[in-house]
Order: C-alpha cells, then sequence, then structure tokens
C-alpha cells in the first residue's frame, strides 16, 4: 500500500503532509506531557523490530501463499497511540529513503494511509473498548484475537480506500472510482484478515508471556465498561454503514464526487446539487483574472488537453526536443565515464 | 567448503539478508567522496524535494516536458560517480504499484494524440509512460539524496530544518537498530528454515512465539539501551559531530537547481529545442 511520489499532485501530497504533520505534532507534544525519557529507546527498538518483523512471510495455511504482520495495531497495542503512530513514522521513513518503498514526497499520504489509521483509529475505536471489556485471562486472549484482527480489517480498509481517494483526486489514473475501490477494498479485506490473524498470535503471545507490555489489559473499570458481545454489535454496525456506503458508490455511481456535483445528463440536474459543470462558478472580472493567473502558475494543470495542441508533449518538435534531450544525456554519460577513466589513471 | 555449500542451498539469502546487503551498499556509497558528496545535506535535501515536487507536478500528458527532467539526475550520477544499477534494481518496488495505476489509462483513454507515421498513439498511452517517467525520475532523485549523504548529516540537517529533536532522535536511533534486529531476524528465520525445510514460511503454529520471543527480548534491550545512553552523557538531545555548514557554494548550488527546474517547468524546452530543426 505505499504510495510512489508519481501517483500524487504537488497539492495532494502537501496536503496530506500538513494532515500527518499536525497528529506528529500532537503526538509529540503529547509524550512531552507524559514525560518519560524511557520510551524513547524502547519506540525505537520496537520500531526496528516491527520493520524486521514485516519482512516475515508467515505460511497461510491451505493457500501456499504467505502474510505479514500489521505494525501500527502491534506498535499501539505495546506503545499507546502517540508513540506508536511516531514509531511508524520513522519506519515509514526508512523504507521510503533506503528501499524506495513509498515516496519522500508521497511520505504524508503514507503515513496517513498506514500510521494514523493503524494506531490512533484502530487504537481508539477498536483496541481499547474492546480491551477495557474485563480481566478474565481466557476472555483477554479472545479480546486480544478479535481486536487485532478487527483493528487490521478496518485500517487496511480505511488505508486503502484513501489510497484510491488521494491517486483519483491527484487525477493520475483514468480508472473510475468506483472501479478502483472495487479493485483495491476487497483485495485489502483479505490481506486485513490474515494480518489481523498474524498479529493477534504475537499479541497473545506476548499477553501469556509479559501481560504489563500490552497497553489497556487488565484495565477494566465500572465507567465506560462495555460487554465484547456490546462492543462487537456496534462495530458491526459502523462497518455495515460504512461498508454498505462505499458498495453503494462504487456500483453505481463510478465518479460518486463528481456527480455529486454535476450529475449527469440521464438523471438531470435537479436530481442532485444543480450544478453546471461547464458554467460551475462565479463570472466576474477578478474571477476572470485569478482563472489566468492560475492557469500560468498552477501545479495543477488542466488536464482537458486532448485536441489541443499548446501543450508540450504531442508536437513533432516536442519529440526531436525530446530525442535530443536523451542525446544530451547519453552523452553527459559518456563524458563522465570518459574523465572518471582518466582520473582513474 | 561443501558443508558450506549446503548451507548455502538449505538457505538462498533471505528477505532480510538482502535488505541488510541493500542498507550496507547505500551507506558505502554514502561515505565516498565527491563534489556532491561534500555539498551540505540541506542543500540537498532542499533540491531534492523541489525537484520532486516540480516532476509530479507535469501534467499526464506532458511527456516531453518531463523528459528534460531527466537531466538532473543523470548529471548527479556522472558526477558522484554513484554507479545507476543499484538504482535500477529498486525499480522492482516502485513500479508496480505505478504500473498497476497507469496501466489502465490505454484502456480508458483511446482517443489518438498523435500519430507516428500511420500508427495513432492514445492519451492513455501518454499518460501511462508520463507516470512512469515520473515515478523512474522520483526514484533516482531520492536514491541520489541517500547514496551522497550519511544519515548522520541527514539527521543534523533536519533539525537545522526544525523537525522536532524526538523526531529526528528516533529516525536516528531506529535507523541504528533496524540492522541489528534485521540481522537477529535473518539468522532466526535461517535456523528455522534448517529445521523446517521446504517449507516456505513461519508454520502457524510458530506465529506468535516466533517474533514474540524476539519482541519480549527487544523490550528488555530497549531498557538497557537507555541506561547505556544515559552513562555517555544523553539528555533529551543527541549532538551532531558532523554538521557540515551551509555555505555560499550550497546556497549557489540549491538555489541555481531549483531555479533551473522552475524555469525548465515553465518553458517547454524539449519542444523549443525541437523546433530549432523542425517547423
Amino acid at each position: 500500500m505505499h504510495m510512489a511520489d508519481a501517483l500524487l499532485t504537488p497539492a495532494v501530497a502537501a496536503t496530506m503532509y500538513v494532515a500527518s504533520g499536525a497528529v506528529a505534532g500532537m503526538s509529540i507534544h503529547q509524550l512531552k506531557k507524559d514525560d518519560d525519557p524511557r520510551k524513547l529507546p524502547t519506540m525505537a527498538v520496537s520500531a526496528a523490530l516491527v520493520f524486521a518483523g514485516q519482512m516475515i512471510n508467515y505460511t497461510i495455511p491451505g493457500t501456499g501463499s504467505s502474510g505479514h504482520m500489521c505494525g501500527g495495531m502491534l506498535l499501539s497495542a505495546l506503545l499507546g497511540p502517540q508513540a506508536g503512530f511516531l514509531s511508524m513514522i520513522v519506519i515509514l521513513a526508512i523504507q521510503s529513503l533506503f528501499f524506495a518503498d513509498g515516496g519522500l514526497m508521497a511520505l504524508g499520504a503514507n503515513v496517513w494511509n498506514m500510521a494514523f489509521y493503524g494506531c490512533f483509529v484502530g487504537y481508539y475505536l477498536i483496541w481499547r473498548p474492546i480491551m477495557r471489556g474485563g480481566t478474565n485471562k481466557a476472555g483477554q486472549r479472545t479480546r486480544i484475537i478479535v481486536s487485532s484482527i478487527l483493528g487490521c480489517v478496518l485500517t487496511l480498509q480505511l488505508g486503502a480506500f484513501s489510497v484510491v481517494l488521494e491517486t483519483s483526486l491527484s487525477g493520475i489514473t483514468d480508472l473510475p472510482l468506483g472501479a478502483f475501490c472495487a479493485l483495491m477494498q476487497p483485495i485489502h479485506l483479505a490481506i486485513g484478515l490474515v494480518e489481523g490473524l498474524i498479529t493477534a498470535a504475537v499479541l497473545v503471545f506476548v499477553y501469556d508471556s509479559r501481560p504489563e507490555l500490552l497497553r489497556e489489559v487488565g484495565a477494566a473499570s465500572g465507567e465506560g465498561r462495555r460487554s465484547l458481545k456490546a462492543t462487537i454489535a456496534i462495530l458491526a454496525a459502523v462497518v455495515l454503514v460504512v461498508g454498505g456506503g462505499l458498495s453503494l458508490l462504487a456500483s453505481s455511481n463510478p465518479d460518486g464526487l463528481e456527480w455529486a456535483l454535476f450529475g449527469n445528463a440521464e438523471a438531470g440536474y435537479s436530481e442532485n446539487m444543480g450544478l453546471d459543470e461547464e458554467n460551475f462558478g462565479v463570472s466576474s472580472a477578478a474571477a476572470d483574472k485569478a482563472g489566468s493567473i492560475q492557469e500560468a502558475t498552477s501545479f495543477l494543470p488542466d488536464y482537458a488537453f486532448s485536441g489541443s495542441d499548446s501543450a508540450a508533449g504531442t508536437s513533432v518538435s516536442g519529440i526531436v526536443g525530446s530525442a535530443m534531450v536523451a542525446g544530451a544525456a547519453v552523452l553527459i554519460c559518456l563524458g563522465g565515464g570518459f574523465f572518471r577513466k582518466k582520473h582513474a589513471q | 567448503m561443501p558443508l558450506f555449500s549446503a548451507y548455502q542451498r538449505a538457505c538462498p539469502m533471505n528477505k532480510m539478508q538482502k535488505a541488510l546487503r541493500e542498507l550496507g551498499e547505500m551507506d558505502d556509497l554514502a561515505a565516498r567522496q565527491s563534489p556532491i558528496h561534500s555539498l551540505s545535506p540541506t542543500a540537498k535535501l532542499l533540491t531534492t524535494i523541489a525537484y520532486i515536487a516540480v516532476v509530479v507536478s507535469f501534467g499526464k500528458y506532458q511527456l516531453s516536458g518531463l523528459i528534460v527532467m531527466v537531466l538532473w539526475p543523470v548529471l548527479l550520477f556522472q558526477i558522484s560517480g554513484i554507479p545507476v544499477g543499484l538504482c535500477f534494481y529498486k525499480l522492482r518496488i516502485v513500479l508496480p504499484l505505478v504500473m498497476a495505476v497507469g496501466l489502465f489509462n490505454p484502456l480508458f483513454d483511446r482517443a489518438p494524440m498523435l500519430y507516428l507515421g500511420s500508427l495513432p498513439v492514445s492519451g492513455g498511452a501518454f499518460s501511462m509512460l508520463t507516470l512512469m517517467l515520473k515515478g523512474v525520475l522520483c526514484l533516482m532523485a531520492s536514491f541520489l539524496l541517500m547514496a551522497t549523504t550519511p544519515i548522520d548529516s541527514l539527521c543534523a540537517s533536519l533539525r537545522r530544518l526544525h523537525v522536532p529533536g524526538l523526531l529526528v532522535t528516533l529516525l536516528l536511533l531506529t535507523y541504528r537498530y533496524v540492522g541489528v534486529m534485521t540481522e537477529e531476524l535473518a539468522v532466526m528465520t535461517d535456523a528455522y528454515h534448517l529445521r523446517a525445510p521446504g517449507q516456505r514460511g513461519i508454520h502457524v503454529s510458530a506465529w506468535g512465539s516466533f517474533l514474540g520471543q524476539l519482541l519480549l527480548r527487544s523490550m528488555d534491550r530497549a531498557q538497557e539501551l537507555y541506561g547505556s545512553m544515559l552513562l555517555r552523557g544523553y539528555h533529551d538531545h543527541f549532538h551532531y559531530a558532523l554538521m557540515k555548514p551551509f555555505t555560499v557554494r550550497d546556497g549557489a548550488y540549491a538555489a541555481g537547481c531549483i531555479a533551473a527546474f522552475l524555469l525548465l517547468r515553465l518553458v517547454p524546452a524539449a519542444r523549443l529545442l525541437g523546433s530549432l530543426f523542425v517547423r
């Protein structure tokens, strides 16, 4: 699910950096408030362990294939959501810088898609409510398994949907939003289930050996205590609503955002928000001027290119120029090789 | 010798050993000497970010505009003497998702945009090639940054750019421990596969204990690490011995490169160059 730089425009990448940066800022603030200097080495060692642990292949019985564990859920269960989130950031940064797994500019988006959902949504919506249900040892094991599976499935679904949304908003693919969702969500449902099982196995082992290492374990309190069945019922309802909503979007409206704003000829504009795509916006001298400035400086260029010869890339001179640039690149390479050889002599 | 061969047959280099080798190669490359290596990491970081931002800002049909951007990494590879082979080896990770997204474009965008003789080239084919080229160029830029900058220097420059100290220290510590953990897991994986020959991954019965045992040991190790940090005088943040100053030369390099990127973004250089020869 690691996104490459090529899949995002600068505007979307910057937005995701701001969002992830804000959550990172809040997490750092919280950790400073906690004032536990021992936490830093624990975070570093856990992050390194998760980084290496994600390379282990776990055999999935009866399939012949293998899966990996879910880092976000594991780290937030061990360190808490804030420390887990920061540890995930450095894991993703190292993966992107040294292994080209995810881009440098897409780091903000990758942090959001994998660390934010895994650590915050997984922890506050699933791990904590379920684990606070009771202190009975056998029950705790079941709670760890249930919360790991639910957490991994939900956070991977959210992450995959964010990838689809970010790529579509960047205008990178011609694949309609609905078809893209249909391609991504089911695959990540299966991955989420497997990752949930593997993560559960590791967490149950830790619980059996050193339960004090896990957050919220044995923290049942009178207030806010909820039974496992009630929690699962609430989560099932959330999943049904979210899943149902997404599938409607996927099946009937291939490009839901555009449809919602502009409608289509068959349905008529009165059936949705009633905006006319051609004449959308306010026409004024200031607006026209702003539009022309935006067109000249825009980092999100207009993709309505077909039939226009204004942009470089389609004319014969563009091809000839490109060939010359390629020639120049080859010459630089040859020149560099020549000078290095001379230098070596 | 025969024993070693038998061991190698039983345990071909596993994923973790390959990762360790890649990390080692990057460290070796970053320790070399060249005019690019001697630049301030801050200048290189800013230039790399600007380059990637400009590359991804090109429209999905602006292939010829994008091709000109190839010149910067090519020039840097030549000046720094970094071999391009390792960079292309990393493409195996970048390209699958980019291709998965881009390969659908020719199916949905079939309107011909250009005729090469009598062969029509659709808009989808253009956008697919543009997307792939963007992926390659961004990878080259990040690779060059890391291949010419040691991690300590990069972290020092992140501190200079006011990235929070906690995050930078965490990055540095994690990077150091990635090597240790990966090595330990590589040995564990080898040992496991020697005891379970022919098995592809970790059996379901060992799912929890395999990583769990290392996890428990690591938690204890973290406390020892903290103790050793305190003994070495650690207090809230690291001091960087290798912080290179940001000189006029670095400023000129960064300003010149960023100006050139913007110029190439705004001026269709390839088309102008071509129009000198073709009307």
